[in-house]
């Protein structure tokens, strides 16, 4: 029952901090998830955000849902995605009750700003510490610089590339790395 | 039944959605051509709230135009309508995940999966770079260089770096950052 509560205290305060949706979440998954609960490692957190750019849905309650089945089953799934969406939704109301001027608001714009730079930065930070965690070698690095330069200059589902990232980790394991060790090896 | 049908098209947007909360925003303009629950100009009044608030972007949408439609029970309504179809595929996708998860295969494939997986956050963060570090608009405007970088945000951001790397401030619940900012963001009126 604690662990259910812990589950649901954890989800609600990472989406209470989070701003600005999507990787934005990343320091605060970390943060919580990794460094304060050791629930999950570094390796997951790449894991589950992969799953959840092919699966429907939005990411962070899908990596909500993922943690908290590994925790605790089924019903630890529910509990921790209705923790991430608790916050938004009591925050939404009162802003959409009292302050539907809200975004318009000269002292929330300048504070965004503000906060949109520091995201920014808490994002750099963490993509350092996922890029140790996952790029080992020369062929895990091609792989994070295609997927990289591609995202940004074509316009393809990231479904194409989880899915192709995922061959390609199978065959290089297969095929390649064994040959290279043994290159490195008379070297 | 105004919540069934809320239900009912937040659950669609749900299932067919696929990447994240930015993603529900072309089903929304949909839904307002369809149903005329909101116009455009208000989606675009929900847009810039969900992303001045915290949470994820879908849920706060989701939530905004549940209420907008109809009242707190809408709001509640939209959102688990919005959450159902991933809660249920990640369910099942969960529990396969944890019969194969020692599979050599499925370790080869994740070996993969990882560096690609930080591949796509790093361009999301260049997108997120170019958005609040870049004046796109005033450079093609004058075409001088001075104007293409705002200097106030560039030279935070690099101050942010730094601070986030010093010992002991590092160690900080990266909250604390986000505080700093806005009020640093309000004092120079960013």
């Amino acid at each position: 029952m604690s662990e259910l509560l812990n589950l649901f205290t954890s989800f609600a305060k990472i989406g209470a901090l989070t701003f600005g949706g999507g990787p934005a979440m990343l320091p605060m998954l970390e943060r919580e998830l990794v460094q304060k609960r050791s629930w999950v490692s570094e390796e997951e957190i790449l894991d589950y955000f992969a799953i959840g750019q092919c699966t429907p849905g939005i990411i962070a309650v899908n990596t909500a849902t993922l943690v908290g089945q590994k925790r605790k089953g089924i019903i630890g799934g529910i509990v921790a995605t209705l923790g991430i969406v608790f916050p938004s939704i009591v925050i939404i109301d009162i802003i959409a009750a009292l302050l539907s001027n809200f975004a318009s608001i000269a002292a929330v714009q300048n504070a965004f700003a503000g906060i949109r730079v520091c995201v920014c930065a808490l994002v750099l930070n963490a993509l350092f510490k996922l890029a140790k965690k996952s790029v080992k070698d020369v062929w895990t690095a091609v792989i994070f610089a295609a997927t990289a330069v591609c995202t940004v200059v074509f316009d393809i589902s990231p479904i194409v590339y989880v899915l192709v990232s995922a061959v390609l980790g199978i065959l290089i394991k297969n095929f390649l790395a064994k040959p290279k060790a043994e290159k490195e090896g008379k070297k | 039944m105004i919540y069934l049908q809320l239900f009912f098209e937040y659950f669609k947007i749900g299932l067919f959605a696929v990447g994240g909360g930015q993603a529900t925003i072309p089903f929304l303009v949909d839904l307002s051509e369809k149903t005329g629950w909101y116009t455009l100009e208000e989606l675009a009044n929900m847009i810039a709230v969900s992303e001045s608030t915290p949470g994820p972007i879908g849920v706060n949408m989701s939530t905004y135009v549940g209420y907008k439609i109809a009242g707190l029970f809408g709001s509640v309504v939209a959102s688990m309508g919005l959450i159902l179809p991933s809660l249920i595929s990640i369910l099942i996708i969960a529990i396969f995940l944890e019969k194969f998860k020692e599979s050599k295969g499925v370790k080869k494939a994740f070996y993969g999966i990882r560096p690609a997986s930080t591949g796509l956050i790093a361009a999301a963060l260049f997108t997120l770079l170019r958005l609040c570090l870049v004046n796109e608009a005033a450079f093609s405007l004058s075409g001088n260089i001075a104007d293409l970088f705002n200097i106030k945000y560039l030279i935070f951001f690099a101050a942010m770096m730094a601070l986030m790397n010093v010992k002991k401030i590092k160690d900080l619940h990266p909250i604390c950052f986000v505080a700093f900012a806005a009020i640093i963001g309000i004092i120079f009126k960013f």
